[in-house]
């Protein structure tokens, strides 16, 4: 176990950052470039829309106004359903629908004119409530659909409701998470350049290249070869930047294409909140029986998650809850089902974590409850029922091809913050009601990658020049998390290069393969992955080509030191003599090469598979303070520990570690999407708060590494564990500190009377 | 026509151009786009410049408001021979950039810190960021960047030369 000393980061896009070089989305100009603002209505939800444009288009130095009509290729996208309009047709599902674009020859000119256009519709009652529309009354909201349910994903094992019949102890207990906003500090932003060539050139604030893709093409009803994604710096994503960006990009091509102009279309902060995705809000009913002596024989759930308007990724961010619905706990008994329900709401989707915080919320704090019901301690009734080596998990998956190092994890969180001792004086409700003191503790397993929602592959190209540099280019995205320089250092490492000779060649979907979207925590995993396959196959036609002149066996060739070797060490080549010599030996130095996630399986109807191909084991323990005369809580200690197999660049890991716990903590303490009626009343920076610097405490992050066999170059994630259980360590910190049990997400404290 | 000073070159600004936010100004008529927006709404932070010693928004600043003042933004920072300032080494250095759209706003409102208190507290460095949002890093690594950052400027005497006004870093 390592923890987080000083030690000089390695970041390859650093110096551009600091200097203010970076050029994101926005920062792209082109000559003749018009701007594009999208045009909501009032409505949350309507039918018989009907958008009058005429008004706006005669206004000053407008080029266009766009409709659905106007679209020749297809309105309707998505990435699992292609429910959702890139602009409304005749229906209004959501108060973030766009109903029309206006292209002018500046963006004052565009806002200017989108005053000016008339929309009318019928107005009809919006359903708002997940609870209500998952009934089988409700009215329908989704036109062509039987009733508003998006996806259910069941567990089945075992026979929980006997089984609970049969426990000593049951727990039943409902929680509730919120809508919660990504924020990162990047607002959308997509500039589209329709090139001579005919191809739309696309450069966009998004964290996949290849899903923004399938939407530009989409929408302009033009094949995927015919527009390319530029890669360019990423200002957050954490999940965000997929469909709902996607679709910036494509409205943005679809004006560029409509104008043959460049077009660029930048999202205010208001328009960002009002129409993104958020993290799914979810309503968690759990009944957990166990026995005496602690362990859990049986888990009854019922989920729902509100999937507001549209489809986006509820079936897969729901199927995660639905795995991870016991946490890292080996439950014999488990009959969950969990339902991704369509409100009128703005639609949820991806974000950081991915389904699984939600349902940590709920388990980690029943296991606190469990503990006391037993007289256990937090601890120890985690180690009676945590996941161990070779164990089966609730979806009857072995654990048995890599490190079950869960104990480990939570072990060194405990000792390192004094677990024990700091509980036993946490204050339980007594003493100073404005200064309470309590300290909790929650642990989960995360299954790595994409697991049975998707299909998991990525490529690498390495291209080394005749001169001794060395193009590398991955399918894999840059959102700021640092895959590029993970990918460089994992190279340098397999090839024993000087770092100097790599340049990352930011790739274009035409470039390189589709790897996938950088989603899941995947981004290192499968990146390097694919990095140290092609660095294999380099390594055998180097070897090859030069075994003679070293005058050794091909597998005899060694490379080190930024240079090859035969069997002796003056057996020597230098990396760039040994460049010149392939070429003179006309031997391109060139390798191509994919790396496949290990197969998992899934049975849809009993729940049960392989589900992922390796798990990320983590525990975080907090220390908090509280103030029932102003409600206040206040985070005092933070300590984390992950085992993610492998670290390739630890100051960035632990920067990842950092800010996935702010992020959490927002989550938890700080931030909601208010909405009313399906309208968001806190859509911009000044009503919805996000962590400072003042409001978090001094981190503690302890990486451990088991190095893993599933992933080749031995790492796996970090982006989401990080994020993931903040919040129910913090709720059971509150429990300890106050005697209350806060079933809801964000944290409330009721004010107590002076 | 007034006259506005930006990294030590000065700029003659349109009339028309006067009503225009610092932000957009930089941004649009300049390009300098190092300067960047979050919210446009002053909550953020992301468009940080320093006029005449103090850290701005950039944003909530017309034009017409910093006539004749002196303004440092990004661009600006590193020395003319592309040298980074120990402010963005230690950047650089301590992990503390992400996805690097906050960057530029922290790297002035630290100049600006850095500039009167050469021995700031971890806690006097956290209060002077707070008006700077970080989606990214939990701003621990911010903080030890400025820490080195201040640790940095001390050892090489750095000092003096950002103290005196409308010195040349
Ligand atoms: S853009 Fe100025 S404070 Fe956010
Ligand atoms: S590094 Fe991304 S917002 Fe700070």
């Amino acid at each position: 176990m390592t923890t987080g000393k000083r030690e000089s980061a390695y970041r390859n896009d650093a110096v551009i950052k600091v200097t203010g070089r970076a050029r994101y989305a926005d920062d792209h100009t082109f000559p003749r470039m018009a701007h594009c603002v999208p045009v909501y209505s009032d409505f949350v939800h309507a039918e018989n829309l009907s958008v009058d444009t005429r008004e706006a288009a005669r206004q000053d130095g407008v080029l266009k106004v766009i409709t659905a009509a106007d679209i020749p290729g297809a309105v309707r996208f998505g990435q699992i359903e292609r429910d959702y309009p890139m602009l409304a047709e005749d229906r209004i599902l959501s108060h973030g629908d766009v109903v029309a674009l206006v292209v002018a020859e500046t963006r004052e000119a565009a806002l200017e004119a989108a005053r000016q256009v008339r929309i009318s519709a019928d107005p009809l009652p919006p359903l708002i409530d997940p609870e209500e529309a998952f009934r089988p009354d409700a009215p329908v909201i989704r036109p062509g659909t039987k009733n508003n349910i998006v996806n259910h994903h069941k567990i089945r094992r075992g026979d929980a409701r006997s089984a609970l019949a049969a426990c000593d102890i049951v727990i039943d207990h409902t929680f509730r998470t919120s809508f919660v906003e990504h924020a990162y500090l990047e607002p959308e932003s997509a500039v589209c350049v329709p090139r001579p060539d005919g191809v739309m050139e696309v450069y966009g604030s998004m964290q996949h290249p290849f899903t923004t893709r399938r939407f530009v093409a989409a929408i302009l009803g033009e094949p995927l070869a015919r527009v390319e994604i530029r890669t360019v710096p990423v200002g957050g994503g954490f999940g965000g930047k997929d469909d709902t960006a996607a679709v910036v990009c494509a409205r943005a091509a679809l004006a560029a294409r409509l104008c043959d102009r460049p077009v660029k279309l930048t999202y205010a902060r208001q328009w960002s909140m009002r129409e993104s995705y958020k993290r799914h809000p979810y309503v968690l009913h759990y009944r957990m029986g166990l026995n005496r002596d602690g362990r859990v024989q049986a888990v009854e759930a019922r989920i729902i998650a509100d999937a507001g308007a549209y489809c986006s990724t509820t079936p897969w961010v729901t199927w995660r809850s639905a795995v991870q619905c016991c946490g890292p706990y080996r439950v014999e008994h488990v009959h969950a089902d969990v339902y991704g329900v369509a409100t009128n709401n703005v639609f949820t989707g991806a974000f950081r974590g991915f389904g699984s915080p939600q349902v940590n919320f709920a388990v980690e704090q029943l296991m606190d409850m469990a503990a006391e019901k037993t007289g256990l301690s937090p601890l120890e009734i985690r180690r009676i029922n945590m996941v161990t080596q070779g164990a089966e998990t609730i979806t009857g998956q072995l654990l048995n091809n890599h490190t079950v190092s869960i104990r480990e994890v939570m072990d060194t969180v405990a000792e390192k913050i004094g677990y024990e001792e700091k509980r036993a004086r946490s204050s339980r409700g007594k003493g100073d009601p404005e200064n309470l003191y309590g300290v909790g503790l929650a642990i989960c397993y995360r299954g790595a990658s994409l697991g049975a929602e998707g299909m998991d592959f990525c490529s690498a190209v390495i291209n080394c020049q005749f001169d001794g540099s060395i193009l590398l280019e991955v399918g894999i995205h840059e959102n700021g998390q640092g895959a590029e320089s993970a990918m460089i250092l994992t190279l340098q490492e397999h090839l024993g290069v000087d770092r100097g000779r790599i340049t990352y060649r930011q790739p274009s979907t035409s470039s390189i393969p589709d790897g996938g979207p950088t989603v899941a925590s995947r981004g290192t995993l499968m990146g390097c992955g694919a990095v140290v396959l092609a660095a294999k196959k380099l390594k055998k036609i180097i070897a090859e080509a030069l075994a003679d002149t070293l005058g050794c066996a091909p597998e005899k060739v060694r490379f080190q030191d930024d240079a090859i070797l035969g069997e002796a060490d003056d057996q020597r080549l230098s990396w760039d003599e040994a460049m010149r010599q392939l070429f003179l030996k006309r031997v391109y130095p060139y390798s191509f090469a994919g790396f496949r996630a290990p197969a998992v399986t899934w049975d849809e109807e009993t729940g049960q598979g392989d589900a992922y191909f390796t798990y990320v084991y983590s525990c975080q323990a907090v220390e908090v303070s509280v103030n029932l005369k102003t409600g206040r809580v206040r985070l005092l200690n933070v300590v984390a520990a992950h085992d993610i197999g492998k670290a390739v660049n630890r100051p960035m890991l632990l920067g990842q570690i950092y800010g996935g716990i702010a992020q959490g903590m927002g989550m938890a303490l700080m931030e909601k999407v208010e909405t009313e009626g399906g309208v968001i009343r806190n859509a911009s920076f000044r009503k919805y708060r996000i962590p400072k610097a003042m409001d978090l405490p001094e981190m503690t992050a302890l990486i451990i590494e088991n190095p893993d066999p599933t992933s080749p170059s031995g790492a796996k994630g970090i982006g989401e564990p990080a994020l993931e259980i903040i919040a129910p360590a913090i709720a059971n910190a509150v429990y300890h500190a106050t005697g209350r049990r806060m079933d809801r997400l964000p944290i409330r404290i009721e004010k107590e009377d002076a | 026509m007034g006259e506005i000073i930006i990294n030590r070159r000065r700029y003659q600004v349109a009339k028309a151009d006067e009503e225009m936010s610092l932000l957009r100004y930089l941004r649009a008529r300049l390009g300098l786009t190092g300067t960047k927006n979050g919210c446009e709404e002053g909550v953020c932070g992301a468009c940080t410049v320093i006029v005449d010693g103090a850290p701005r928004r950039s944003c909530r600043l017309k034009v017409e408001a910093v006539l004749g003042r002196e303004i440092l933004t990004i661009e600006g920072v590193e020395a003319e021979d592309g040298r980074l300032h120990p402010i963005q080494e230690a950047f650089v250095e301590a992990g503390a950039i992400q996805c690097g759209f906050c960057t530029p706003g922290m790297i002035l409102t630290s100049y600006a810190l850095l500039s009167k208190n050469l021995n700031p507290t971890r806690e006097a460095i956290r209060k002077a960021l707070s008006g700077n949002l970080c989606r990214c890093t939990g701003y621990q690594q911010i903080v030890d960047a400025v820490e080195l950052a201040a640790r940095k400027m001390r050892d090489t005497g750095f000092v003096a030369r950002t103290l005196s006004k409308g010195d040349t870093v």
